[in-house]
């Protein structure tokens, strides 16, 4: 008998009849997760239904030496969730349940399968909603953002994931259940745990911040001939003083493809609309609006629209949020990249990605986070002209490396996961890369939480080093004086 | 033996190094040596040898503070970053800064304004460094609106105990490329790395700010049941005070007028407490305006905040009864940097003058019970308490007279957590050695275990501020 039949066995006896999935046609619906190029089907899938059962199932692996990957929704775009052949995916899909709703404190406890959205949806009637809010938010589950850090169009104004989770109960890699709190005094362990990827341990409980609805949203679609004249409205916009609540931009492409998918009625001949959302005091948002506006025609604008309603600003936002995968209509296939520069270094990153287009005959279409120069730019490819996959995949690695270059980052959003951990180098050195492994040994030493992501080389932790309490062993033989 | 070579070993870094005064002391201990590095290399260097004759060493900024916390277990060498002073790059497009750890948060604030930015951060202590805020993790009023520093630091510098130098973020403040390693350094009082520099998102300076600032003695809108204590029932102002708080701040906090803060200043738990809200923006005025209708009729609207804004409580002078003393004048940077400069004692620096400090935290509804607590504590230790702070972010200060009883510390510490429910926590910031000897600083700590292997994994050797933090780490 195989480590990973025996070690099945035993999750049979701890967890429900149901709950230890081996069925090969079933195994492989867990194959991949947002970012389809990366498959492998997991040595064996669990469903844990409670904290206990997920800390059985850790500890089990422990016990076997074997691997495990959390996964919620699959919605991942790094490959963060991607199983292993060798290894055992907790899936907390049956982790569903909202624990408690507590308006007064401001903060709700959820299991870590609920999805984004449903938080929102149990607190909108009284008047709060859970803040970020990535475009995934109906299907994404909670516990995936704790680990991805996400973010949204809206986290400009408001952060990310880290700044919106009060506390995690989480089963540690040695099948420890233990809470992270952010009132609690000691090292932040929550916050270093959020983003963390699953290689810390599985979330199972999730204690959020629930955050007041803002008395007046508007919302403002302004189009421009080209990109730069929007980019310009966006450094003025930032320049002025204002912090909207979100700032998003689309390109000459990825219009297209949401006109044809969509049909969201973006005005003619926009080489680049920009959707910029102010929220807040009413007075407050009725004195941004009025800046907002005078600079986007400055900068150029040639036609402005603006949503009161709830279903003007949908009808505005349709076509952003449909953008991704509205660019199927105009490629067979893409990629989606995911980079960040600083703000002011824009125009000079999106020349460059223009020189790359022409370089290699690849188009791009550009969607992004203007506000805080997170890119995502959708990188167009047809498998059926030969060698054009591998120039695509050339231009989507180069556009990070302009990123790095301009001081950026090589993920705002999507994780490092399996894709991009080869370039982690390029961002980090090799000891700043050992220096964050210092913290994965001491919560996952044998390197079973999600190995493979994240780091470009997994590292062996050795035993934990022993502590010293205080006498030097060379004073305590006697060799050396102690001052 | 250790003695005679470890000065060459640290002056052969060729950092800047000298011998520690009175002045040095960290928490009554007193190190052997002070360096005063100007760069991450140079702490690196200075690490290096530290770890080469295992010395303990001990960050610091500009020692507003270095007598909080538990002593050291031990201390060789004060690593000062008094010259690592410069604001490093300002990009106001890109609303961002990074700066060496050694910048005082008030030469910092002057840099943005004058590109009409700010970092949205409160400094309760005055000279603070950046590196002290970051060690410390310290909040102030606005923390409700905008965070504490870990969620407006984007990327750090650190320097281990083995010398090796690290980074994690970046300048760009959307990035989950790695670990983040800025959060666990934040709060973690110098005992992981030392800070050697730091980038944080910046906000535009408001346009305006107005304060509302309301009296409160007696219920505004509702009346308290008498309070029953140990079978004891009670019915007094300082109840009422709880009452009228706990109606008010909710319609405060869930107004859609978007407070940034919202404080309370409580001098004499037997009298009246004044409470503070901060409104920010173009149409701050006119939301003060409706502010002030919420707050009762004898609301006031201002430009200027109170005095005691943003500062730490001040304690009665005496233990005994008697009207609460003038705040004592808090020591600048100027007076610290002077201290750095001779060596000498300044009293706030290095005794700390018997100072006894306590925070509170608890969630908003459990708000009377944390404001109660104190008055009750006070009774049953007989103490008297001075509480201010947060009533939206629920961080409340609470200082005791210098000359308090050393058990009586103890006791009203013990009847304050008693008084606490589930989430309540009281951490005790500083304390006399004959008082802390008597109580437990930090109170619970869920994840104590996993804290101690992490101090395990960046400090093996336990040479980085040994024993100051929680369990002893
Ligand atoms: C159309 C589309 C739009 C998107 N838009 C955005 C966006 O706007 N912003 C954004 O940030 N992201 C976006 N994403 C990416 C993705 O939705 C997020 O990363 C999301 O947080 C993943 O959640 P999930 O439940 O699907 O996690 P999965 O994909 O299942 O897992 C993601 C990672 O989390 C780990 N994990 C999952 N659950 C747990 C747990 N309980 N404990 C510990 N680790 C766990 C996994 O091991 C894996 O590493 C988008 C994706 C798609 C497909
Ligand atoms: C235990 C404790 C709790 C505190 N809590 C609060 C609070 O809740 N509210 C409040 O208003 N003030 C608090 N303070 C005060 C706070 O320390 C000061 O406001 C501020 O940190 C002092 O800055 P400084 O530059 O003078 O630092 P110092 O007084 O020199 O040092 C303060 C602490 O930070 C460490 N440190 C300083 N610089 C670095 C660095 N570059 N790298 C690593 N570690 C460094 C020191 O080792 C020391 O532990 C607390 C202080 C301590 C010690």
């Amino acid at each position: 008998m195989s480590v990973l039949e025996r070690l099945t066995e035993r999750l049979t006896a701890v967890l429900p009849p149901d709950a230890v999935v081996t069925d090969p046609v079933r195994l492989r619906t867990y194959e991949c997760d947002g970012l389809t190029v990366h498959r492998a089907v997991p040595g064996v899938v669990v469903l844990p239904e409670t904290t206990e059962q997920v800390a059985a199932v850790v500890r089990l692996c422990r016990e076997h030496g074997v691997p495990f990957v959390a996964r919620g929704s699959g919605t991942g775009l790094s490959g963060g969730a991607l199983p292993r052949t060798d290894g055992v995916l907790v899936v907390t899909s049956r982790m569903r349940r909202i624990v408690e709703i507590d308006v007064p404190d401001r903060r709700a406890v959820v299991e870590p399968g609920v999805t984004n959205l449903a938080i929102t949806e149990a607190v909108r009637d009284q008047g709060y909603y859970y803040a970020p809010d990535p475009s995934s938010q109906q299907v994404c589950s909670i516990g995936g953002n704790v680990a991805e850090n996400s973010g949204g169009a809206h986290c400009l104004k408001y952060g990310f994931t880290v700044n919106h989770v009060l506390a995690a109960e989480i089963v540690t890699p040695d099948g420890d259940v233990v809470e992270l709190s952010a009132g609690d005094p000691g090292y932040d362990l929550l916050g270093a745990f959020v983003g963390s990827e699953g290689t810390l341990g599985i979330a199972t409980k999730i204690t959020v911040r629930l955050s007041r609805a803002p008395e007046a949203v508007t919302t403002l679609l302004a189009a421009f001939t080209g990109i730069e004249a929007g980019g310009h409205a966006v450094s003025a916009i930032i320049a002025a003083g204002v912090v909207p609540a979100a700032i998003e931009m689309m390109d000459a492409l990825a219009i297209e493809a949401a006109e044809a998918a969509v049909h969201c009625g973006y005005p003619a001949g926009a080489g680049a609309v920009l959707v910029v959302e102010l929220d807040g005091p009413r007075a407050e948002v009725e004195h941004q609006f009025a800046a907002v506006e005078r600079i986007c025609r400055d900068s150029g604008a040639f036609e402005i629209r603006t949503a009161a309603s709830g279903e003007e600003r949908a009808a505005i936002w349709k076509g952003r949020k449909s953008a991704f995968a509205a660019v199927g209509r105009i490629s067979p296939a893409y990629i989606v990249q995911d980079g960040v520069v600083p703000r002011t270094a824009l125009p000079r990153v999106l020349a460059g990605i223009d020189r790359l287009q022409e370089e290699y005959g690849i188009r791009v279409a550009n969607v992004f986070h203007a506000g805080d120069g997170n890119l995502h730019p959708l990188v167009l490819f047809d498998d059926a002209v030969p060698g054009e996959r591998e120039r695509a995949e050339t231009v989507s690695g180069r556009i990070l490396d302009l990123c790095v270059e301009h001081g950026g980052s090589i993920t705002g959003e999507h994780g490092v996961g399996v894709d991009k951990s080869r370039y982690m180098p390029r961002m980090f050195t090799e000891d700043d890369l050992g220096t964050m492994q210092l913290l994965r040994c001491a919560f996952d030493p044998e390197g079973l939480a999600n190995p493979g992501k994240v780091f470009p080389t997994p590292r062996l932790c050795g035993e934990a080093p022993g502590v010293r309490t205080g006498v030097h062993p060379l004073v305590e033989a006697g060799l050396a004086e102690q001052f | 033996m250790r003695g005679e070579r470890t000065p060459d070993a640290l002056a052969a870094t060729g950092v800047a190094v000298r011998e520690a005064g009175d002045g040095d002391e960290v928490a009554g201990v007193r190190p052997r040596w002070v360096t005063l590095p100007e760069s991450a290399e140079e702490i690196a260097a200075v690490l290096r040898a530290c770890a080469a004759h295992d010395l303990a060493a001990v960050a610091t900024g500009a020692r507003t503070k270095l007598h909080w916390g538990a002593p050291p277990e031990r201390c060789d060498v004060l690593v000062e970053l008094s010259r690592m002073d410069r604001v490093l790059e300002h990009t106001p497009g890109d609303l961002v800064v990074r700066v060496q750890a050694g910048v005082t948060t008030e030469v910092l604030a002057d840099a943005l304004a004058a590109e009409n930015q700010e970092l949205a951060l409160d400094v309760p202590v005055p000279g603070t460094t950046v590196g002290g805020l970051l060690a410390t993790g310290i909040a102030g009023p606005r923390a409700f609106r905008h965070g504490t520093a870990r969620d407006l630091l984007i990327g750090i510098t650190v320097v281990l105990a083995d010398g090796t130098i690290a980074r994690s973020g970046g300048k760009v403040v959307k990035n989950v490329a790695g670990y983040d390693l800025g959060k666990l350094f934040t709060g973690s009082y110098g005992t992981l790395g030392v800070i050697a520099d730091a980038t944080f998102r910046l906000r535009p300076l408001p346009a305006a700010r107005a304060w509302v600032t309301a009296s409160v003695a007696r219920p505004v809108t509702e009346t308290v049941e008498p309070y029953v204590y140990e079978g004891r029932t009670f019915d007094t102002t300082s109840t009422d005070v709880a009452a009228a708080l706990r109606a008010m701040v909710p319609a405060i906090t869930e107004s859609p007028l978007e407070p940034s803060a919202v404080e309370v200043d409580w001098p004499d738990v037997d009298g009246p407490c004044t409470v503070t809200v901060l409104l920010e923006g173009t149409a701050a005025a006119e939301r003060a305006k409706a502010l002030s209708a919420l707050m009762g009729g004898t609301a006031e609207v201002t430009e200027e905040p109170p005095p005691w804004w943003g500062r730490l409580p001040e304690p009665s002078r005496r233990a005994g009864s008697g009207p609460p003393a003038e705040a004592p004048e808090p020591a600048g940077p100027r007076d610290a940097e002077a201290a750095v400069l001779t060596g000498a004692a300044s009293d706030s620096a290095a005794s700390g003058g018997g100072e006894i400090l306590l925070e509170v935290r608890n969630i908003p509804s459990r708000l009377a019970g944390s404001f109660v607590g104190p008055f009750w504590a006070a009774r049953a230790a007989d103490v008297r308490p001075a509480v201010r702070g947060s009533l939206a972010a629920q961080v409340l200060h609470v200082a005791l007279p210098p000359d308090t009883e050393p058990g009586l510390v103890a006791a009203f510490t013990g009847e304050l957590r008693a008084h606490m429910e589930d989430e309540g926590r009281v951490v005790v910031l500083c304390a006399p050695r004959e008082a802390a000897r008597r109580l437990d600083r930090w109170g619970r700590v869920g994840a104590l275990p996993l804290m101690r292997r992490v101090k395990e994994r960046f400090d093996p050797g336990r040479r980085l501020s040994p024993g100051r933090f929680v369990g002893g780490i």
